[in-house]
């Protein structure tokens, strides 16, 4: 179990994190989700013990980071967002000098096998890192994040870079490792953490500012329910109707054609009856009423505080 | 010791893999070979234990200057490729960072400074020097080359790329260099001190007579232990930024 404890870190006199405290237990996938500059990779780092948070603390399986730093150093694989290769050396020396410096002792062949095993990496295992493809080059740099079979796997930004091929296939080796690792993934790419995470930690301006399954998160946004609906009518006369609505928080018209409007309508409580009743009342012959799933988009947009005003009025 | 041991092989596996070593050694040898044909043998005739004499004052500089080219990528350019997030995020403390580095360069040199021993071996077989005279200039040739390495290594650590690491260490090991000069113009007991500190004038001029004396191997292993412990300092600091 990871238990992080009113992390503080100060740049100069900037927090770039601010109190964050979490538990992470055994097992689990939890994205770190958050804008550019949120602080995420400084997060990852106080996590991965690269640097010392101003205040706070982080325990790993109840052994404290800042009493026994080496212990829980070789307990953790941190993949940052440029891979810590060196190009020079094959990829199957550079596993075997990972593996020694993270303290394996015994089995290291096995363990490097393993490694290029898992991250399928054997038919490149003796070639120069420096001559790897970009894509192979991260695969290098997840497998000297679990070459030693950690119990806590950090990766930074695991997909940045990569071509859409190569990105299906590092999320593939990533759910690979879901099921053996504790695993914490930073990333602003919704659609990544949607795939990968059990849990979500939203950061914005070093604080996590919600926390829990996307189901979870959905449910703390703003909006209660989301409509998307088709009317026959104009676009003035639906503005119309749902600007006397209370229980409007905001709607935006998707399109108008030969009379007919489509628009989504974002509700401050699930109030679904109220609005078809005063769309049919106003004469709006009502073709399409259907409640929307909230897209981890719109729920990230919501917590971080990032909405374009696409949806509200 | 064992971590010491693999970042020190890694280091030096990393001389033989890129052509930066084979360059580094090419330069100092053509320079060294160039210093000896022109200054140490010379035109006129002359004793040959001055020639080895001159040969290792010499040799002095361009193993400095080759300590620079070897110590000023150390930890700059970890930092520069991000490698080092490697070994600072690993169950390895910052001493035996240093000190695997440390190792690996100095290996580097004494290799490369070994590669000039056939200019002092042509003097012996033409002249007059006992085999001693020539095993305690190399000894102290390895010791102001330590030390210069581990001004340099310093200058590493602190820099946030190679070039202005390599500034700073060349800076600093002129520095440690010219003290004699300093000394002259300081007051006493300054002038002791500071003399004291240089490391070419007082310490390394016995070696190149042939003399080995304890007290300046003393210094020149003392003055690389309190550089390699400084580096180590700063490495530990740069966790709190």
């Amino acid at each position: 179990m990871i238990v992080a404890q009113h992390l503080t870190k100060y740049y100069d006199d900037k927090a770039a994190v601010a109190d964050v405290s979490f538990t992470i237990q055994k097992g689990e996938v939890v994205g770190l989700l958050g804008l550019n500059g949120a602080g995420k990779t400084t997060l990852l780092r106080i996590l991965s013990g690269l640097i010392l948070p101003t205040s706070g603390s982080v325990s790993i399986a109840g052994v404290s980071l800042a009493q026994n730093p080496d212990a829980v150093r070789a307990r953790i694989g941190f993949l940052p967002e440029n891979p810590p290769v060196y190009p020079e050396m094959s990829v199957v020396d550079y596993l075997t000098f990972v593996a020694h410096l993270k303290g394996v002792k015994q089995g290291v062949v096995a363990q490097v096998e393993r490694a290029l095993a898992v991250t399928d990496l054997l038919k490149v295992r003796d070639q120069r890192i420096g001559t790897l493809s970009h894509g192979y080059t991260r695969r290098v740099g997840i497998a000297q994040a679990v070459v030693h079979n950690p119990d806590l796997v950090l990766l930074d930004e695991p997909t940045s870079g990569l071509d859409p091929v190569q990105i299906v296939h590092m999320r593939d080796l990533i759910k690979s490792l879901a099921g053996t690792q504790t695993l914490i993934v930073s990333s602003h790419i919704l659609s990544e953490i949607h795939q990968l995470c059990d849990r979500i930690l939203v950061v914005k301006s070093g604080r996590i500012v919600a926390e829990g399954s996307e189901h979870d998160l959905a449910g703390k946004v703003q909006a209660a329910a989301v409509v998307a609906i088709e009317v026959r009518g104009s676009k003035a006369a639906l503005q119309a109707v749902l600007g006397k609505l209370t229980v409007v928080a905001g709607h935006r018209v998707d399109a108008e054609a030969d009379g007919v409007t489509t628009a989504t309508v974002e509700l401050l409580r699930d109030a679904r009856e109220e609005l078809a009743a005063a769309l049919v009342q106003a004469g709006l012959g009502l073709r399409r009423f259907e409640r929307v799933k909230l897209e981890l988009e719109s729920i990230f947009m919501e917590l971080t505080g990032n909405s374009t005003n696409e949806v509200r009025s | 010791m064992n971590k010491v041991w693999f970042i020190m092989r890694r280091e030096l596996m990393g001389y033989l893999r890129s052509p930066i070593g084979a360059i580094i050694i090419f330069a100092v040898l053509v320079l060294d070979g160039l210093l000896f044909n022109a200054f140490a043998i010379g035109t006129g005739s002359k004793k040959s234990s001055d020639v080895l004499e001159a040969f290792f004052y010499l040799s002095s500089g361009s193993i400095l200057a080759g300590s620079v080219f070897v110590g000023m990528r150390l930890i700059a350019e970890e930092r520069q490729m991000g490698t080092f997030t490697l070994l600072a995020t690993s169950p390895v403390k910052e001493w035996q960072i240093v000190l695997g580095k440390y190792l690996s360069a100095l290996v580097f040199l004494a290799v490369m400074t070994a590669l000039t021993v056939y200019m002092p071996l042509l003097v012996m077989v033409n002249g007059k020097v006992s085999f001693a005279h020539i095993l305690a200039g190399y000894l102290g040739l390895l010791l102001i080359g330590g030390a210069g390495l581990a001004l340099v290594l310093f200058a590493s650590a602190l820099a946030p790329n190679q070039l202005v690491a390599a500034i700073v260490g060349a800076v600093l090991v002129v520095l440690f260099l010219m003290l004699w000069l300093l000394s002259r113009v300081a007051g006493a007991p300054l002038n002791d001190l500071v003399g004291y500190l240089s490391i070419h004038d007082k310490h390394f001029r016995p070696f190149m007579r042939g003399v080995v004396s304890l007290q300046d191997v003393v210094f020149y292993l003392s003055f690389i232990y309190v550089a390699l412990c400084a580096t180590t300092r700063v490495v530990e600091a740069r966790r709190w930024r």
